[in-house]
């Protein structure tokens, strides 16, 4: 599944270390999710829209 | 970054476990080659250090269990099918090839450290297809 994970990360000048701290997972966890090699849990996926204020949707595409 | 509660745990456990069978391994050895120590007694000698191994696929199977960082027990889950796959198919082969008597008898206790080698090995295909080795 692609995701902009990068990006929006990018727009608030976080770290892939920054962003696994808010989410409270490692930054490997972050690595595989922003890099497609892993598709997060629905409730993992609530919590990366809700520390970037987005809906799932505008975050998680269709391939 | 400070390792993760869970993480601390699994190395307490895993040391607890090869400390024990280190001590009852070389008691066990000790009391039988230089003790002559036989009967009923060899039953508890020749348990210990095998429970003890025990101790170390328990502190792995908590470790599935404690992580919290759903990435990370995946790559955990997948070393530990990686690790029963290569040891079960080995024994199995082994075992056949024995049986025909092609091959030597090697002692049981062997396919216990073929499964701890297929968890290193799942480690390092883990690093290979996602980029991630995990906690071990």
């Amino acid at each position: 599944m692609k995701n902009r994970l990068k990006v929006l990360r990018a727009e608030r000048d976080w770290s892939q270390q920054d962003l696994a701290q808010r989410l409270e997972v490692s930054r490997q966890s972050v690595n595989a999710i922003e890099t497609g090699k892993y598709d997060p849990s629905l409730p993992l996926a609530f919590r990366i829209a809700d520390v970037f204020g987005l809906a799932i949707e505008a975050i998680f595409l269709r391939d | 970054m400070a390792w993760p509660r869970s993480t601390r745990r699994y190395t307490v456990r895993l040391g607890v476990s090869m400390t024990l069978y280190v001590v009852t391994l070389v008691a066990g050895v000790y009391l039988v080659n230089q003790r002559h120590v036989s009967g009923p007694i060899l039953w508890p000698l020749a348990l210990l250090p095998g429970l003890a191994i025990v101790g170390a696929f328990y502190a792995i199977g908590m470790l599935i269990v404690e992580t919290t960082d759903e990435f990370l027990r995946m790559l955990l889950v997948r070393q530990v099918l990686y690790a029963t796959v290569i040891a079960l198919s080995a024994a199995t082969i082994w075992g056949f090839l024995e049986n025909f008597a092609l091959v030597p008898h090697i002692p049981a206790f062997y396919w216990a450290i073929a499964w701890f080698a297929g968890f290193g090995i799942g480690g390092f295909i883990n690093r290979l297809t996602l980029g991630a080795s995990g906690q071990c």
